[in-house]
């Protein structure tokens, strides 16, 4: 900056913009296996460096190293193959199916799929999630009906919440999973609450909070970090890094903090930074969160480093803000595609039989949405009643909205 | 029977719903230890517990969204918001959150958390300490809001909205803590223990949500009023002479417009009565509604006295604050209209 008496106002930009060539150059990235893993109980003073580095156990040759490695057998991890690849299809189809004209609007996952999937298999029974948008992975791991998202998505005459919600705001209090908001940031201090009460309580079930780079700007992100420390809440304080909030680069909300994980450090709370594009680094350091949480050490804030390959939403066009083939220049690679190399690398998987399980798991798909077709898309078949609007939003209807159900004639 | 200061009828509310149910926890605001700079958390941790009562810190989103999650997990949180003025940083998690739980997850998570703030003014707050917000929050559907007049009802309103399965908005005016404040500042304000309404029964009782109640019968014109605004209406009465019918509200949502209507279709005259800014204040909702149901009945226009449309001032709080001789004044045109 210019020593030129004035000051200069400074506004972030990040490295390339559409026409340019992608360049991660800048993104430092540790070596798979080493980083070290503290015991749960580690003071966080001795471990703040952890908020800088990369946790990783898949190396480039697909090998799982270092001390975050062997928490999962290979059956979990087929499994877990299963799940990322179920929610690609499961996102494939239902993109083409708001392009159809099917539904109004649709989020996908694409590149992100081991964040959720992989989180999920770290929780117990009971738990409670507090969801954004793209953690649609809670549900197809915990084996969720598809079909029952799926009528979620066309608010048809099956969708359990009635039609009120824009599709994709799932709710599942019985797979832990609780009702996406759809109003950023709101839900993470929330989560706080309920590891708060669940402590208040003298249970043994903790919470996870979710949210993207972007939304950790909001005030609700201090308040959670705040009350999670104050009180030392049984929660994971999850921040999934995927660089864009819609158009908006992670730089704008990060500030000069370096990292998102960092934001932990001033509250006292141990947090880590993972590669989110590592199945089994994802796991363990969920698992690692989990534990402390649930041995009354408090909260852990865990940032996600991943890349949003597809757009933000169906309404986004990315290709206006950032270069076409940046997702192909990201330089953790593809979460499916790495967990498919390491399970081929054990011997226990195939290129031929990933194809007959992609092939199986596109005709489970096209199966629930033909029935989930069958109770209605959003603006064909059957779909919830004028009624429904008017009902559940008091346990007890109060009188003034009896008198409008009744001008609305229902 | 017992007779309390609002504060400790409030105090007493808490008390007997945690006393009969765990879930029941309180926090806010220099609740814990100290009790509250009103003091009505006095004693609560001392006999309950941390764990039940205790301070947050000054995050007001922090302390409703926090309540939230405990309220999706099975808790029943009752929470205070130090003063009214204090409460918007939490609007978000109030209007968009607390009062939508229910009805965007179809019955899966529900919301039933109280939320607690002391409001209006006539103690020299400014503007900080003084305003009266309830209109904010009767035009978020999914919420309850209550407001009461005397000790007697805020424990039984307390006590109900507690038990209530949903949110609610609980504004506790602050100028009557101590007793009838009826507007008459250089006067001394009777206190509690002298007041009918200052008789507040032990153990638990509720005042049901949505019920309205006549606080004074008359047939000339119908006064709708809540909060320290009850007690201004019948100052304004007994200082004219007129024969007004006062209504003490109680709960703003849900309304119960069938007490409304009644006695403006006796009187066939309404004036409105509220502290907070006349602009799309609760008192516009309260004149269409008796337009609309009492049209035909109506003797002369419907009348609102409210607070201006300034910021609660500090110096001038006195002319700001609608008392008796404005509200008398309005009695007068309307029986004069």
């Amino acid at each position: 900056m210019a020593d030129d008496g004035m000051l200069h106002f400074h506004v972030p930009e990040p490295e390339v913009r559409p026409g340019g060539t992608p360049d991660f150059s800048n993104v430092t990235i540790a070596a798979a296996g080493s980083v070290p893993r503290p015991d749960i109980a580690v003071d966080p003073r001795t471990i703040r460096d952890m908020a800088f580095s990369i946790i990783r156990v898949l190396n480039r040759d697909g090998e799982a190293v270092g001390p975050w490695a062997g928490l999962l057998s290979n059956e979990e991890l087929l499994q877990g193959l299963r799940h990322m690849m179920t929610l690609r299809t499961f996102d494939a189809r239902m993109q083409m199916a708001q392009r159809q004209g099917k539904t109004s609007f649709y989020m996908q996952h694409l590149g992100e799929e081991a964040v959720s999937c992989a989180f999920r298999k770290a929780l117990q029974p009971g738990d409670m999630n507090f969801p954004t948008y793209r953690q649609a992975g809670l549900l197809i791991a915990d084996d969720y009906p598809m079909v029952t998202m799926m009528n979620q998505i066309y608010s048809n005459e099956a969708d359990p919440l009635k039609g009120r919600q824009l599709p994709i705001m799932y709710s599942s209090k019985e797979h832990g999973f609780f009702s996406i908001s759809g109003n950023l940031a709101t839900q993470y201090i929330q989560a706080v609450g309920w590891a708060m009460a669940s402590a208040i309580s003298n249970d043994t079930k903790i919470a996870a909070a979710w949210i993207g780079d972007g939304s950790t700007a909001e005030s609700d992100f201090h308040s959670a970090l705040v009350f999670a420390s104050t009180y030392k809440a049984p929660v994971v304080l999850n921040v999934v890094n995927n660089q864009w909030a819609i158009s908006t680069f992670q730089g704008i909300a990060r500030g000069g903090s370096g990292t998102f994980a960092a934001r932990g450090l001033g509250f006292g709370i141990p947090s880590l930074r993972v590669d989110g594009n590592d199945y089994l680094a994802v796991h363990a350091v969920a698992k690692w969160a989990a534990e402390r949480a649930r041995k009354n050490l408090g909260p852990t804030l865990v940032e996600y480093v991943t890349y949003r390959a597809g757009a933000h939403s169906s309404s986004d066009d990315p290709s206006a803000y950032r270069p076409k083939t940046e997702s192909d220049a990201w330089p953790l690679g593809d979460p499916i595609v790495r967990l498919k190399n390491h399970l081929i690398g054990l011997g226990v998987w195939s290129h031929e039989r990933h194809a007959q399980a992609e092939a199986e798991i596109l005709d489970t798909v096209i199966a629930a949405q033909k029935e989930a077709e069958s109770h209605g898309t959003l603006h064909a078949g059957g779909k919830p009643s004028t009624r429904d609007m008017f009902e559940g939003l008091y346990a007890e209807m109060p009188p003034h909205l009896r008198r409008q159900r009744q001008q609305a004639g229902v | 029977m017992p007779r309390r200061t609002m504060i400790e009828a409030i105090r007493d509310a808490m008390d007997v719903s945690m006393g009969r149910d765990d879930k029941v926890v309180v926090f806010g605001e220099d609740v814990g230890f100290f009790g509250g700079v009103f003091r009505c958390t006095q004693g609560l941790q001392a006999k309950y517990g941390k764990s039940r009562c205790f301070d947050a810190p000054i995050n007001e989103s922090g302390i409703v969204g926090s309540a939230i999650g405990m309220a999706a997990y099975g808790l029943k949180p009752c929470v205070e918001i130090q003063f009214a003025d204090y409460m918007y940083p939490a609007y978000d998690q109030l209007t968009q959150e607390a009062a939508r739980l229910r009805y965007r997850s179809n019955g899966d998570f529900t919301c039933p958390i109280v939320v607690r703030m002391p409001t209006g003014g006539g103690i020299f707050g400014g503007q900080t300490h003084s305003q009266s917000p309830e209109a904010l929050f009767t035009h978020v559907s999914g919420l309850k809001t209550v407001v009461p007049s005397n000790p007697h009802d805020a424990k039984g309103l307390l006590i109900a909205a507690i038990e209530d399965p949903d949110p609610v908005i609980f504004l506790e005016p602050k100028r009557l803590y101590n007793g009838p404040f009826d507007g008459h500042h250089d006067r001394p304000v009777t206190p509690w223990s002298k007041h009918e309404l200052g008789e507040v029964a032990d153990g638990h009782y509720t005042v049901p949500l949505g019920k309205a109640a006549i606080r004074r019968t008359g047939s000339a014109v119908t006064v709708l009023a809540y909060g320290t605004m009850v007690y201004v209406a019948q100052a304004a009465a007994e200082e004219t002479g007129i024969d007004a019918e006062i209504i003490d509200l109680r709960t703003l949502l849900p309304l119960d417009l069938d007490a409304i209507v009644a006695s403006v279709n006796k009187t066939g005259r309404c004036v409105i009565v509220h502290e907070a800014t006349l602009t799309s204040g609760f008192g516009a909702e309260l004149s269409a509604l008796v337009q609309e149901n009492c049209f035909y009945r109506l003797e002369a226009p419907v009348a609102r006295v409210a607070g201006w449309d300034t910021p609660y001032p500090h110096a001038q709080e006195w002319d700001y604050f609608p008392g008796p001789a404005r509200v008398g004044r309005a009695l007068i045109e309307t029986l004069e209209a």
